[in-house]
């Protein structure tokens, strides 16, 4: 209630309601945009850092020739990562268990390219269709219960998928996992090489297509309600939202991404084992989300890239305690490493908008 | 089919014992710690280290293995847990992960990989037959143990100064506070039992379980089930999901092997998809 409103008794005015004059009829929209509809345009329009980013992305193996087999593992966990941030950072679900559509995207691409058809694009489709099949279907667990029961059951499902992948032997060749995938060339054209050439530029190509439908998505009034749904669920159903559809929705959409991600994994390194719907990589790509900040698009990118680096430089020199440093940096993290980084963040986009060079990453959350 | 129940019984006894503190720390002071296996795991090697190092008997380094994570446990909780308990469940998730991986791979560095063997007091080896139902002497120890402390757990919180205490504590901190509870001694207290009793949960169940680094992560979601299935009312629903997970493990594990550990998961999303709160939880 705000301060001041005078409580006088309703029908204050001497008209009955029924007849008050009708509101002015709204202005035309062609000139007068309202200014929801401006500040969705607005966060649509793209930023100069944003071209940037992907330029770097783009010429990044003419620069660095020999690392593109890194640069590629960046592109798909950068993928798989995005995936995530659409159901956490915009829908803010949790989830223990994403591995389960990355490694069911990689087992049904695996799958296809050995049994059906060797072609890389037809081999996505089916493992975003698969993906979104489960993701469709899990869905619905996701919708009750709080936070804990939420960490569970996605939990308790990739276990199941585990499990499954793990004893059904005959399909998924259990511990051995699939081998000798052979992929065709890329819509015909380009060969993948040694040298992961053509992995990297088709999984950069892939993730930059979806990367553009997720912006064009979260920026569209769905995504705003997405996040009205994250805010307040309670809120956002009284003002009209529907927050179960669109729950649905973007859990299978994401489902979809993080199938896409695995496709890309299991085409590009012609193998998929039961590595890939192992615990680990849920809880690493968590990591990813929190170094790079969830809830934009870019966060799940930068945190890839951060991620990989960092991951590359340890295991080269502790290979086999890699995980230790991973643990580290999450504890570090959450315990307030977090806020610190943030907080330099800011500190360095206000230095850099007084430099006057503005032009930063769109649809940050304040 | 009776030794199978039995030994169901005694499984579940076993992760009673491991999962009684993340029963008071999830269930009562609505913590996540994944890393609960952890503290169980440091049991275990505890009692390992002294058996193979320092030569002492069994039962002789049960206490140790009691304390040793207790007192870790209370030094974690006034460092790096306080500070975690106002924010969020996943927060509080991602912090308990990186120190299960941590101490994964430390204990990994200085372990080894492999799986480590406890040897029982020849007493206690061997079986005996009841009825022509052979029952395990070391199972009907761990049994028995668990039974002595289960009922004292379910005393101390039921029917003591510190129970009551905890209690209110947990209900209202401040509350309690005003009243003069000391709450932040009351819940590193309280952390700390809850990880030793994870540290002799993980001595005894070194023998039946097997004991390597990858120890948190195999055990961390039955843990978990056991709290979430139970519900987060007190001790008895979780001992209760306990006993039933144990039997089901292992008849599922004896009748149908290739289904493997997939009976567990489904019953959890089961019971969580139709009482999101637990089987046995009273609504709030």
């Amino acid at each position: 209630m705000t301060a001041g409103t005078p409580s006088a008794p309703l029908p204050a005015s001497p008209l009955p309601p029924e007849i008050v004059p009708a509101a002015p009829p709204p202005a035309p929209l062609a000139r007068d945009v309202a200014p929801a509809e401006q500040a969705v345009r607005r966060a649509r329009r793209w930023k100069p850092a944003e071209f940037l980013f992907w330029t770097v992305a783009l010429v990044a193996p003419l620069v660095l020739p020999r690392s593109m087999l890194l640069m590629n593992e960046i592109a798909i966990l950068a993928l798989f990562a995005l995936s995530l941030d659409l159901i956490l950072g915009y829908a803010g679900i949790v989830s223990l268990g994403h591995a389960a559509f990355l490694g069911v995207g990689a087992y049904a691409a695996g799958l296809f390219a050995l049994n059906v058809n060797a072609d890389p694009l037809a081999g996505l489709l089916v493992a975003m269709l698969t993906a979104s099949a489960l993701g469709f279907l899990s869905s619905f667990l996701v919708l009750r219960g709080t936070d804990l029961t939420r960490l569970m059951v996605t939990l308790g499902v990739a276990l199941l998928v585990f499990e499954a992948a793990n004893s059904w032997r005959s399909l998924t060749g259990g511990a051995d996992g699939l081998q000798g995938i052979a992929m065709d060339p890329v819509l015909g054209l380009f060969d993948f090489d040694l040298k992961g050439r053509t992995a990297y530029l088709y999984s950069l190509a892939v993730l930059f297509l979806l990367f553009l439908a997720a912006r064009r998505m979260m920026g569209s009034p769905f995504g705003l309600s997405l996040r009205a749904i994250r805010d307040n669920r309670l809120r956002a159903s009284a003002s009209g939202v529907g927050v179960n559809g669109r729950l649905v929705v973007v859990y299978t959409l994401a489902a979809a991404y993080a199938g896409a991600a695995g496709a890309l994994l299991a085409q590009t390194t012609q193998f998929v084992s039961l590595d890939v719907l192992e615990f680990h990589r849920s809880a690493d790509l968590m990591l990813v989300l929190i170094i790079g900040g969830t809830g934009w698009l870019y966060g799940g990118l930068i945190g890839a890239v951060l991620f990989e680096l960092f991951q590359d430089a340890v295991a080269a020199a502790t290979p086999q305690y890699w995980q230790f440093w991973v643990g580290l940096l999450l504890v570090v993290f959450v315990s307030g490493g977090r806020e610190a980084v943030h907080k330099a963040g800011a500190a360095l986009r206000r230095k850099i908008a007084g430099l006057k060079i503005a032009g930063l990453f769109g649809g940050r959350r304040p | 089919m009776l030794t199978i129940l039995f030994d169901g019984v005694a499984y579940g006894m076993l992760l009673f014992i491991l999962a009684s503190g993340l029963a008071v720390t999830l269930g009562l002071m609505n913590f996540v710690n994944l890393a609960h296996g952890s503290f169980a795991m440091a049991g275990g090697y505890v009692t390992v280290v002294l058996m193979q190092r320092y030569g002492m008997g069994f039962l002789a380094t049960l206490p140790v293995a009691f304390l040793m994570p207790a007192l870790i446990g209370a030094v974690l909780e006034r460092t790096l847990y306080r500070p975690l308990y106002d924010k969020s469940h996943l927060d509080q998730v991602l912090f308990s992960i990186g120190l299960v991986f941590m101490s994964v791979a430390a204990v990994d560095y200085f372990m080894g990989s492999q799986q480590q063997l406890v040897h029982v007091p020849s007493w206690l080896q061997g079986r005996f037959d009841i009825a022509g139902t052979g029952i395990g002497r070391y199972r009907s120890f761990v049994i028995g143990v668990c039974i002595v402390v289960a009922v004292l757990l379910q005393f101390v919180l039921a029917r003591t100064r510190f129970g009551s205490q905890l209690r209110a504590a947990v209900d209202d901190q401040r509350v309690a506070r005003g009243l003069g509870i000391e709450v932040g001694l009351l819940f590193t207290l309280t952390f700390a039992v809850g990880s030793g009793l994870a540290g002799l949960g993980g001595a005894l169940g070194a023998e039946m379980l097997g004991l390597d680094p990858t120890f948190p992560l195999k055990f961390m979601i039955y843990f978990l089930i056991v709290v979430t299935v139970g519900g987060r009312a007190g001790l008895i629903g979780p001992f209760i999901a306990a006993l039933l997970i144990g039997i089901v493990d292992v008849a599922g594990k004896y009748y149908v092997p290739e289904a493997g550990a997939f009976l567990i998961y489904a019953l959890m999303i089961v019971v969580l998809l139709f009482r999101p709160q637990g089987l046995f939880a009273v609504a709030r």
